[in-house]
């Protein structure tokens, strides 16, 4: 395996300055701002969204929007949050910025595929949108897109929203690929791979999710635009299909989705947490195995979805221990990192107060999640809001807020300057507050008789969907002290220097911003990224 | 110190576990209990409830603890201990979740089989008693009736006779049709304390059925006609709620069961009959 000549890109002919993030770079710095910036820009467009559906919901009756803009507003704002927010950002932002770093590399294995993975995104992104323009209607059938509904709302919508999530799984099998090449190919000559940070192992098991899982969400949908388009009837139960198998499909990609998700967001807060508690990583090994334990049980536990749609009972018992026992890796890790912290110098700032909340957030949704799994008390939450609480709470409140953890961890090494701590706490206040008031209240709704992705409810439910509601206003409000920050900072920040964390990961040991191709001389080697409390060898 | 550090852990975790028991038990988040089943589902709520609560109060109250106790103090750019991993201490953090999840497996479990779960695996026979009771049913598909949870029978041994009712669900109504009696309706009747039985068929797109207070729902499949059993035990009158994304009026796709005294039930029955139908 060769690496491209980034100067080829990334020379003479190469644009300069900002105008570089509008070009095909291939320098993984470049590419890696870009997945950062496109995706902030589609948060607050799926934002917008989750605000059209909380106005909406704030009274019981349908009076917003009407009932199919409410269906395309709840379809979108799924696929716009997952496909073009998180999973772009939690992979490929960081880890095209970093994993080159942490291997010892000065790109990724394969630049030019990794450019073409970061320029599918942003058409995708507009087509989706534009369905809603376009086609006169955009998908109406929720981003799990059930068929038979999904066959019997506006075709066109549905068949726009089909392709756009195959160009981002595309991209996104692109990406995957390359992580898993740069992980195990790229190292620098010496580094072993138990020596690598921890977010390199969590990107190569996310990156083994993707390349296994994904292919089968593009096979599935391939099929459903062939029952849209072509009236085939593999799902089609009016042409003999099953409309169950879509769901095995679908669900055989999207719970471990989940784990893309969040396992890179378990890899970033092993970074973050260690520099600015001033301790090792504490357990590195058993973090090591429980990522791959989590690989693995993630691909096996995709029916517990589908306790309410007519599976056998056997099934119904396997899922459930499979999917229980997904609980016991993730404990391990969360333990661990309560250890890394124990005996620690803890600094509070905003990183680390983003990380600590996502610890907060992620063992109460892992607690919901645990008794989700359970067949009887799935029967009774299933498609209601307590599950919208549970995902928000995984998913928000798990990889959300270690992106903005990170991003005041890493602005420093991506700009050379500092965030404003003040304006960061604010951030992180509003968000806190605003999420737990927004989804705590849903899981209560849920149990006591509201279903999801509906428009229009019972009026006893008025006063807690208020307050979920209220929430919502805030998170909405908690993104202008993060978009003042970076706006102010980004012209007169507090100049950051090399390594204002003091830290001991790689990234950390060149300029800040680093320069193309990451270091002037060879890439040190560093094989204790934790050696916090130790006395450090760095070998150039 | 070494007996003083155990006694606190074990004070703590005692302490814990008492909360957790104390919350578990005395706060109610469901909604009233209708059926035979949901005072079954109500028990294994209550146990996730407590042990949800001991794990998630615990690790809270540690962490919080950890960032008031080891805060770096101003000035201070020492490193914190240069601990690795410890591990015993490792093997018990392992441990502890994989009991927990093992017990709350196998008690959930347990908990699916009181309700019916599991009867289709091992008893054929409720399942051919199922497929006797549905003349509207086809045959082609009565081989093949995919299992909802609590099958006619089990949960009500004493009771003697099993009401089948035909549910026909579409965009965006329940119909309930009582093929004993010809009685066509939007509402569910059914009498307190008797077996019922549900037909389930699907029109057009997935709709499931789903009433919060009998903790029960199966979703309703084109293509795959669907069994749900259930016995009511407090008269009264509770909201079906259509849980599956089914088009535009989803939100509005409700209706009520309504549960009779045995009494009361006759006299809706008598009232609603058709007269030109005898019951036999």
């Amino acid at each position: 395996m060769t690496l491209a000549n980034p100067s080829d890109f990334n020379g003479s002919l190469q644009p300069q300055g900002w105008l570089k993030y509008f070009s095909f770079s291939l320098d993984h710095k470049v590419i890696g701002l870009q997945y950062l910036v496109c995706g902030f820009i589609f948060y607050l467009i799926g934002g917008a969204l989750a605000g059209v559906i909380r106005t909406e919901l704030a009274s019981p009756i349908s009076d917003f929007v009407s009932r199919e803009t409410y269906n395309e507003v709840l379809t979108l704002h799924g696929t716009v949050m997952i496909f073009l927010w998180i999973v772009p950002v939690v992979n490929g932002a960081f880890g095209n910025y970093l994993i080159p770093f942490y291997v010892g590399a000065r790109d990724m294995a394969f630049p030019r595929l990794n450019a073409v993975a970061f320029w599918l995104i942003p058409p995708a992104g507009i087509l989706l949108i534009s369905s809603y323009f376009i086609a006169g209607a955009a998908a109406q059938s929720g981003w799990t897109a059930y068929p038979p509904l999904s066959l019997t709302t506006p075709a066109a919508g549905q068949v726009v929203w089909i392709l756009s999530v195959l160009l981002l799984g595309g991209s996104s099998i692109f990406g995957g690929i390359n992580f898993i090449a740069t992980v195990l190919k790229l190292r620098r000559p010496g580094l072993k791979l138990m020596q690598l940070p921890m977010y390199c192992w969590a990107m190569l098991g996310t990156s083994i999710l993707v390349v296994l899982s994904t292919p089968v969400l593009a096979g599935t949908l391939i099929l459903l635009s062939f029952d849209i388009i072509a009236h085939t009837g593999f799902f089609n139960p009016a042409l003999g299909g099953n409309v169950v198998v879509y769901q095995h499909l679908f669900w055989f990609y999207s719970h471990p989705a989940v784990y893309i998700m969040v396992l890179p967001a378990f890899g970033l807060v092993s970074e973050i947490l260690p520099v600015h508690a001033r301790k090792p990583l504490f357990g590195y090994t058993t973090m090591v195995y429980s990522i791959m334990a989590i690989v693995f049980l993630g691909l096996i536990v995709w029916a517990h979805h589908m306790f309410t749609s007519g599976t056998p009972p056997w099934m119904r018992l396997f899922f459930t221990i499979a999917t229980s026992f997904i609980a016991v890796p993730t404990g391990i890790k969360f333990f661990n990192w309560l250890a890394t912290l124990w005996g620690g110098k803890i600094a509070l700032n905003s990183a680390m107060l983003f990380s600590c909340a996502f610890i907060v957030n992620f063992v109460f949704g892992g607690i919901t999640g645990v008794a989700l799994a359970q067949v009887p008390f799935d029967i009774h939450v299933h498609d209601t809001y307590f599950v919208v609480g549970h995902f928000h709470y995984i998913v928000y409140g798990g990889t959300v807020f270690v992106i903005f953890g990170s991003l005041y961890h890493w602005y420093p090494k991506f700009t050379g300057r500092m965030l404003n701590e003040d304006l960061g706490r604010l951030h992180f206040l509003l968000t806190f507050i605003g999420f737990n008031l927004c989804f705590a209240p849903q899981h209560w709704l849920g149990l006591n008789g509201m279903p999801r992705r509906v428009a229009e409810y019972d009026p006893a439910f008025t006063t807690l969907n208020q307050i979920s509601s209220v929430g919502a206003l805030l998170m909405a409000i908690s993104t202008l002290p993060l978009l003042i920050n970076v706006v102010l900072t980004a012209i007169n920040g507090k100049v950051a220097g090399d390594n204002p964390w003091n830290a001991l990961t790689p990234e950390w040991l060149t300029s800040s911003p680093p320069p193309v191709e990451n270091w002037l001389g060879e890439a040190p080697l560093v094989t204790e990224p934790y050696g916090y409390g130790q006395k450090q060898e760095v070998t150039p | 110190m070494q007996i003083r550090t155990t006694l606190t852990v074990l004070t703590a975790a005692t302490a814990l576990v008492l909360t957790g028991l104390c919350v578990g038990n005395n706060i109610n988040m469901l909604p009233i209990d209708a059926s035979s089943n949901a005072a079954t589902y109500d028990s294994l709520f209550k146990v996730l409830f407590s042990i949800g609560t001991m794990l998630f109060v615990g690790i809270v109250i540690l962490l919080v603890y950890s960032l008031f106790k080891f805060r770096r103090r101003s000035g201070d750019l020492s490193d914190g201990l240069a601990i690795e991993g410890n591990l015993p201490l490792e093997i018990v953090w392992t441990a502890i979740p994989a009991v927990v999840v093992l017990f709350v497996g196998i008690y959930s479990y347990d908990i699916y089989e009181r309700m019916g779960g599991m009867v289709a695996l091992n008893d054929h026979s409720a399942m051919d008693h199922a497929a006797m009771a549905q003349p509207a049913m086809q045959a082609s598909t009565s081989s093949r009736v995919w299992g909802g949870i609590g099958a006619a029978g089990m949960d009500a041994p004493s009771m003697g006779k099993v009401l089948p009712v035909e549910v026909t669900a579409m965009q965006f109504a329940f119909i309930f049709h009582y093929p004993d009696a010809n009685i066509t309706s939007g509402e569910l009747h059914v009498p307190a304390g008797q077996s019922v039985e549900l037909h389930m068929e699907a029109k057009d797109v997935i709709h499931a059925f789903w009433v919060p207070q009998f903790r029960l729902k199966q979703d309703i499949i084109p293509g795959q006609p669907t069994v749900l059993s259930f016995t009511a035990t407090r008269a009264g009158s509770y909201p079906i709620v259509c849980a599956e994304l089914c088009g535009p009026y989803h939100g509005g796709m409700r209706s009520n069961v309504v549960v009779h005294e045995p009494e009361a039930y006759s006299a809706w029955l008598q009232q609603n009959s058709p007269i030109s139908t005898t019951t036999t």
